[in-house]
Parts: C-alpha cells; structure tokens; sequence
C-alpha cells in the first residue's frame, strides 16, 4: 500500500507484573502498521488483549518490549509535552462514553480544546460545528445522562473530533449499544473517515463491526497477532484457529447439519465467493455444463463492506475423477476452494 | 421556663451555629486538600506515591482515632496559643476544626474515589496536564458526592460542639450540661437536644436536597 503509515508496531510486548501471582503476559510480539486514511479492525475475544493492544497506541499503556512508532516516532521517547502534543491528534472513543455528567454536552464537547488551550469564543464555535457534524446540534444543553446511549457516543464522537486529529481509537465504541444504534454509530465512523480523511482504528469482538466498516483487520489471540490482512480475504479464507471462530462462531462442524450428509464419507470443501461471483447462479451452471452433482451441507452469505460475501460448505462426488471436474470448474469461476478437514 | 433560660437557650443556639459555620469552613479549608492529595497519591492515580500517602494517612488515622474529648483537652495549649484564650465559643473552632479536619479529608477522598477511572483515562487520552485533570475533571465529577459528604461533615461538627461545653466551649452543648445534667433542670435538658436533633435533620435533609440539585 502506497499511503503512509500512521502507526507502526515493532515487536510490542506486555507483561503486567503482577505482586505475587505470576506474571501476565498481554500482548506478545506484536508487529503490525496502520495506513493513513484507512479503518483499521482490531477484533479478537475478551481477553486477547486488544484494548491493552489499542491504549499502546497513545500511550495510556507503556510498551514492556518493542516499540510503538506515530508517524515514524517511537511513542516511548516522547517527553510529556511532546506526547501530550502528539495525543492531541490521536482521539479515542470508549464503550462507556467517558462524558463528564455534570457537564452539559456543550462544555463537554468543547474541554479538549480548552486543554489545547484554544480562545472561549473560538472553542464555543468549534464545538457547535462538531455537534452538527454528528447531528446533536440541538442537544447542546441538555446533560449526557439526559441522552441515549447512542447519542452519548456521538457526543463523545464530537468531542473526539475537536482538535481535528488525524486518527481515532475507538475502544469497543459500540458494545454497549443496541443493533440499530450500533449501525448508526458505524455510519456515522465511516462516513467521518471519507469526509475528513480520518485514519480510524476499530477495537470490537464482533465479526459484523468489522465487516460492515473495516478496510483491514488483525486479529488477536491470547495476546499473540494470529492474523492480520484485508477483511474480505480474511472472511473468505481464514487461516488461523482464531479467525475461523470468529468467523464460524460455532465451528464449522455447526455449519454441516450432520442429517444432510450422503452415506459414507465423502470429500467436503468450503467455496468462499466474493461479491463478483456472489450473483451468479453457479451450482446449477455446475450441473448444467458438467452434469456433475454437489451436496449442499450449508451456505451462509453476508454483507462486507457492503458487497456480499458467502461460504457454502460442499460434499464432491465419490468418484474422483467427477470430483477434479468439479473442483477445477469452481477454481475456473474464480472462486476460492478451500478443503474441508473433519476436525476444523 | 424563666426568661433567663430562654434567652440562654437562643444564645446557645447562636453560639452552636458559629461554631459549627466557621469550623465547618476551616477543617474543609485544610482537610479539602488532604483528601485530594490523600487520592492522588494513593495506588494507580495521577500522582502515585506510596510515602507521602502513608504519611498522611498516618496522621490522618491518628487524629481520627482519638475521641473527641481527649482531643479538645490535649489542644488547650494550641486553642491558647492561637486564640488567647481556652474557653468560650471563639476558642472552641480551634479544637472543633482539629478534629474535623480527618474526618473531611477521609470524606472528601472517598468521593473523588466515586469518579469512574474511564473519565480519567478519557482526560489523559485528551492530552490533558494531571493538574487540570483534577481541577476540570474530577473534582466537578465529584460535587453530588462531596456535597453529601459535607452534610455529614456539618452535621458531625454540630454534636462535636456540643461536647465542647465540657471544656467551657459555649453553645448548646454547654447548655445541657450546666443546666441539664448539673442542676437537674431536665426540661432544658430535653429541650437543647430537641433542637440539636432538629438541627442535625435540618443540616442532613439540606445536603441532601443540594447534593440531588446539583446532580445530572
């Protein structure tokens, strides 16, 4: 990718020393960048150390080892006024907000510009704007509690965004919200990523986050970076024990309902199409151009990114040769084949 | 009840307000920053050190642990120093406020305990100094829960000062003693801790009412 790096990670290692139990290791090893302009996924389960992994990136958490590099700065070697500087342009957003409740929306919004040290009337003017920005421009008055919970994350979206950064971390933004506010929410990040070329990094233990918004996503596993790529290769073509949970929550022994099978063991394959393929109705091309056969043990399809995505899980034809015929029609539509192993 | 009584009731009544007004004002005057450092200082917050909290929190227990009117006698010879003088309502704040000046900074550490750590890591991650963290985030956080704990305050410096009648403070206290308990006059008795109690649910009720006003 030609853009530049935001972020840089560099052998990052954590280890929480902890009194007398032994001690915690969070992240191991971690190297990874994040691009400019780009919706960055960090998706793993509770306690695979992402939100440790998101607070190295403006320091409220130091490194153990390794280093971690904004804009090609080690974060590490800022003195306090150089990294208070550079936090200027790395907002975050938090699964519980974080706005002051005695403070109106307003005074709130405008606090990270009185940090900055900008004029009353200035910051009054800039926070209104901001307001507007996420649609809240009526709610000015009124106190954080007094809003829902979707609304609070927007106040804090406005609040993020005042000192005109050029990333934000959002620390699982949306968890603590309802689907449809989740989606408004999602809207809301993605379009603040086009319109002001914001680098936005995303920390969630929900496959759909990352597949409605993410551009990239790593994926982490009990500390360790088990797998990092674009979201539409990781969707279809999961390598790491991790990923394939999150993406077969339950397995991919749950996708296969055992009362489909035909009678003996048959060789299975997962066809993974992306949105080119998703349309095309190829397993009744297969048997019209071949007269070969396929089982369909399961088939599931979503949304990433706004193009649709899909796996089917396949049972070949005994006959082996019939099954190469199959294999290379499906490889000849450009569709991903990926064998399936009885205990994945 | 004579003429007199009434008179010496209402005085006493003056007297008791002061007393509790101008320590009230004086023990938040010193024990407010006690407590804010005693948090500051204390384990994983802004200004983190286990010396200085151990210190304070010593002298913070000792005072605290003494009873009262051990207190009012041992400072005699400050209220002396400071005032001119060991008895009377004036030299009764001395003691008052001594007393009082653990129980708000143990108070007052507690409520900043109440503010949620998210609002702290949201100022840190805003780039803001720990200074203005304390006086922008925290303590504004904070006000509901500090102005409960001052109506508890206010209302504990009330029965203190009662106490200090036994060392010739004046007020209420005094009252109840001398007439109440020296002389037998047990109507005077039941009627300086009747207001006392009106007193005390007058201060708590306020608080509280305060404390709910202000609170978003």
């Amino acid at each position: 990718m030609a853009a530049n790096t935001v972020f840089e990670l560099r052998n990052v290692g954590k280890v929480y020393k902890a009194d007398k139990e032994a001690d915690f290791e969070a992240l191991r090893d971690i190297n990874l960048e994040i691009y400019e302009g780009e919706i960055f996924g960090i998706i793993g389960m509770s306690g695979a150390g992402k939100s440790t992994l998101v607070r190295t990136l403006n320091r409220l958490e130091d490194v153990t080892s390794g280093e971690v590099n904004f804009y090609g700065e080690n974060l590490a070697e800022m003195n306090g006024a150089r990294l208070r500087q550079a936090r200027q342009s790395i907002s975050m957003i938090f699964q519980n907000f974080n706005l002051l409740t005695q403070k109106t929306v307003l005074e709130n919004v405008m606090l990270p510009l009185k940090i900055a040290g900008v004029k009353k009337s200035k910051r009054k003017e800039i926070a209104l704007e901001m307001l507007q920005v996420v649609g809240l421009a009526d709610k000015a008055k009124a106190y954080p509690l007094q809003l829902s919970g979707g609304q609070r994350q927007r106040v804090a979206i406005a609040r993020a965004l005042t000192n005109n950064p050029k990333v934000l971390l959002c620390d699982e933004a949306t968890s603590a919200l309802d689907p449809k506010m989740t989606e408004e929410i999602l809207n809301l990040l993605q379009e603040i990523n086009r319109t002001r070329k914001l680098t936005v990094v995303i920390i969630t233990h929900e496959m759909s986050v990352v597949e409605k918004i993410c551009d990239r996503v790593a994926i982490l596993d009990d500390g360790n970076l088990a797998e990092i790529g674009k979201v539409t290769d990781i969707f279809t073509k999961p390598t790491s024990r991790a990923a394939k949970t999150l993406v077969f929550p339950n397995g991919i022994e749950d996708m296969i309902n055992p009362f489909d099978r035909g009678h003996g063991l048959k060789r299975l394959v997962r066809i993974a199409f992306d949105g080119t393929s998703c349309n095309e109705p190829f397993i009744a091309s297969l048997v019209e151009e071949t007269g070969k056969k396929v089982n369909i043990l399961s088939a599931n399809t979503k949304s990433v990114n706004g193009i649709g995505y899909g796996q089917m899980v396949l049972e070949l034809p005994e006959d082996e040769t019939d099954q190469q015929i199959v294999l290379s029609y499906f490889t000849g539509k450009g569709l991903s084949v990926v064998e399936v192993e009885e205990d994945d | 009840m004579t003429e007199y009584i009434q008179q010496a009731i209402l005085n006493g009544i003056i007297e008791t307000l002061q007393m509790t007004f101008f320590s009230s004002i004086f023990a938040y005057i010193i024990g407010l920053p006690i407590g804010v450092i005693l948090y500051l200082t204390s384990r994983g917050h802004l200004y983190e050190n286990p010396v200085v909290n151990a210190v304070i929190g010593f002298l913070v227990n000792v005072f605290r642990s003494l009873p009262f009117l051990i207190l009012l006698v041992l400072f005699i010879p400050v209220t002396r120093w400071i005032v001119g003088s060991s008895i009377g309502t004036t030299a009764s704040i001395v003691p008052l406020t001594i007393g009082t000046i653990p129980i708000v900074a143990r108070m007052v550490e507690s409520s900043l305990n109440e503010v949620s750590a998210g609002i702290i890591e949201a100022a840190n991650s805003m780039a803001a100094k720990p200074w203005f963290i304390v006086v922008h985030f925290i303590i504004p956080e904070a006000i509901p829960s500090l102005l409960l704990g001052g109506a508890i305050n206010v209302a504990t410096v009330l029965g203190y000062s009662a106490m200090a009648g036994v060392i010739g403070g004046g007020g209420l206290g005094a009252l109840a003693l001398q007439y109440g308990y020296y002389r037998y006059q047990k109507d005077v008795l039941w009627v300086t801790v009747g207001i006392l109690i009106i007193m005390v649910m007058i201060i708590q009720e306020a608080g509280i009412i305060l404390s709910k006003r202000v609170r978003r």
